[in-house]
């Protein structure tokens, strides 16, 4: 298992009002994504538990342009790797910005 | 001086009255056909043991791996497929010296291990066309064992929907003074219909149990990933449309079988219906089954057959060929030759992609062969008839040529997710191949797919139309531009990617109109195998082990 922890300054925050919301599921190759709505306005925190080690520098570009294209201020995920590929990772992140876009609990 | 013309027909008649002793006509007991085969088989003979993708001549091949080594050794393997166990055993008993093959799938891990290990002479590895084609000039068979449903007493041969192979075997043996011994799976009065005349059969071997079928070409789609619908959709909205690709061929992988069960839902929706995928050279794939329930496809001309397809066939001839029997008449070698001549569009995934395009399936440790991707996935250069999608892709590729002398260009797309399996990256540096053939002395790496016959890359990623790069370095990029995390595609020159999307050489999801949170398994027409029986009302059978109800 790795750990790793990712900080962003971002453009703006994310939308809608819900706090919370979880997608995908722990298996393998693939990952769960719980997202809460708990940091500053400008802020935005990935942390990562995965089961593939050695993929620091994919992470860091999977999350890098992640974050430049949704800017999901005010949010920190917590991801479940169980070696999900970079592209699954991607589309789960971009779900759980939308899940959590929308309004209600 | 006593010359005489006629050698091999002598040869081959003192063959069959060998052979005769232990027939009744022309059935041979199975517990005879050992010995048949020590009688009518002579050391070094070339030896065509009928080993197709599908349909396998098993009792044939067991009885050949027990021969007598003092009577029968160093035999020279021409076959097109090495996918039993038995056809490796041969080399490693010394029955089998030499071997001229086309595809090993499941075998390819211990091939690999018996060509380093130096257990088989290899001839060379071919694509079905070209081993076919070399039956005919200098690999003719002296004896062909092959595999059939029945036959009747004189000979005639039925093979049922999974002819595949066998017309061409038999042709280059028979016609060329060699030994056609077939095993069937029962003997009959009358034929349902005679794929095989008899008088190109010499004798007949009445297996104990059916010849051995494996069901190759069903994807269950409970197992398709968002990513691979991703892709499938960019494919048809951004190459499938554009070009209105009607006559094509589907590789096996998830992300053809997404493409097909996208075209009801996505491509209806789309309105396409009509425009594109209305003809094909495909083997009867399952996941096909809703696009033609739903009026896409007018007709299929197939390789082999499928395992639980045989009655959804029968009652679908509109669509498929059949003989008079009713059954699916399946042709590998007519049916290469339409993917070569008549597709325009080839579609499959591969594992290996270089910066040049090129691709290749095999890795160091494995070496699956070619298969027929080859033919399918190559520009035919004797092509002389136009259509749309050809006279486009040519038109790309060469905009200043004159229009009536400009040749058309097959489109052959390469479709993938970056990152595959384990998460091993779908685009490389340097092929595996190329360590391979220096390995074993190779003259040519075993390349799948040459990347300048390759048109289009698509990836969840885009789509990069090789057609519009202009310069290797541009080509570089385009590949770069599509191979998303990995090594290759992190590497590449931003700017550059910017100006190759700008001119529309790489397409992203959003310049398609297309997001990919839409890519969702809601999508797929069927979503299960159970899904795909009542689309065909029950007539589809899938085997057991795509059963879980």
């Amino acid at each position: 298992m790795e750990d790793l922890r990712f900080q962003h300054r971002v453009r703006a925050p994310a939308g809608g009002t819900r706090q919370s919301a979880i997608v995908g599921v722990v298996a393998s190759g693939n990952l769960e994504v719980l997202v809460e709505r708990v940091l500053p306005d400008v802020e935005c925190a990935v942390d990562i538990k995965t089961a593939a080690v050695g993929f620091g520098e994919v992470w860091t570009a999977v999350i890098g342009d992640f974050v430049e294209r949704y800017s999901p201020g005010g949010l920190r995920f917590s991801i479940n790797d169980g070696g999900a590929r970079p592209d699954t990772v991607s589309l789960r992140l971009a779900q759980a910005v939308r899940l959590i876009a929308e309004n209600g609990q | 001086m006593n010359t005489s013309w006629q050698n091999n027909r002598a040869a081959r008649d003192a063959r069959i009255a060998a052979g005769a002793g232990l027939a009744r006509g022309k059935v041979v007991e199975a517990h005879d056909a050992t010995r048949l085969l020590e009688a009518v088989v002579r050391p070094g003979d070339r030896v065509c043991l009928e080993g197709d993708n599908q349909k396998q001549a098993d009792l044939l091949s067991r009885a050949l791996l027990a021969v007598d080594l003092s009577r029968i050794s160093d035999l020279h393997m021409v076959q097109s497929g090495v996918v039993l166990p038995e056809h490796l055993d041969l080399f490693d008993r010394g029955v089998a010296k030499r071997l001229d093959y086309a595809y090993s799938g499941p075998q390819s891990a211990r091939i690999a291990r018996m060509l380093f290990g130096g257990k088989i002479e290899l001839g060379a590895v071919h694509t079905y066309l070209e081993l076919f084609a070399r039956y005919f000039i200098d690999l003719t068979p002296q004896v062909a064992l092959i595999a059939a449903v029945s036959a009747d007493r004189e000979g005639n041969l039925y093979t049922g929907p999974n002819t595949e192979d066998t017309p061409t075997v038999v042709e280059a043996t028979a016609f060329k003074d060699g030994i056609v011994i077939a095993q069937v799976n029962e003997i009959v009065e009358t034929v349902p219909r005679v794929d095989i005349p008899a008088d190109r059969v010499h004798f007949i071997v009445k297996s104990d149990t059916p010849f051995f079928v494996e069901p190759l070409f069903t994807r269950d789609p409970a197992a398709i990933t968002e990513g691979q619908i991703l892709t499938a959709m960019l494919a048809i909205k951004g190459i499938y449309a554009p070009y209105g690709v009607q006559r094509l061929n589907h590789g096996i992988g998830f992300s053809t079988a997404a493409i097909e069960l996208l075209l009801p839902t996505f491509g209806e929706r789309l309105g396409l219906k009509g425009r594109i995928a209305t003809h094909f050279a495909l083997n009867p794939h399952p996941a096909l089954i809703p696009a033609i329930e739903s009026g896409w496809v007018r007709q299929i001309h197939s390789f082999g057959s499928e395992v639980g397809m045989d009655d959804y066939i029968r009652a679908r001839s509109d669509v498929y060929f059949t003989g008079p029997d009713g059954s699916l008449r399946s042709n590998r070698a007519f049916c290469q030759t339409a993917g070569l001549y008549a597709c325009d569009m080839f579609i499959g995934s591969t594992l290996q992609i270089d910066l040049q395009g090129n691709s290749s399936t095999v890795t160091t440790s494995r070496i699956a062969g070619f298969g027929g991707a080859p033919n399918m996935g190559a520009d035919a250069r004797g092509r002389r008839h136009p259509s749309e999608p050809w006279l486009k892709a040519g038109a790309e590729a060469d905009p200043d040529g004159a229009a009536l002398m400009r040749r058309g260009r097959k489109l052959v797309v390469q479709i993938g997710e970056t990152f595959g399996d384990k998460n091993v990256p779908l685009f490389v540096e340097r092929l595996d191949a190329l360590e391979l053939a220096e390995k074993l002395n190779l003259e040519l790496a075993p390349i799948m797919i040459y990347g300048d016959d390759v048109t289009h890359i698509v990836t969840e990623e885009g789509v990069a139309n090789l057609l519009l790069c202009r310069t290797a370095q541009e080509r570089e990029q385009a590949i770069r531009g599509v191979a998303g995390y990995t090594d290759i595609g992190r590497r590449r020159d931003h700017g550059m990617v910017a100006h190759l999307r700008a001119r529309g050489v790489i397409r992203r999801p959003e310049d398609l109109g297309i997001n990919p949170l839409d890519a969702d398994r809601s999508l797929l027409a069927a979503r299960s195998i159970k899904d795909l029986v009542r689309w065909s009302g029950g007539l589809y059978a899938p085997p057991s082990k795509f059963r879980n109800w």
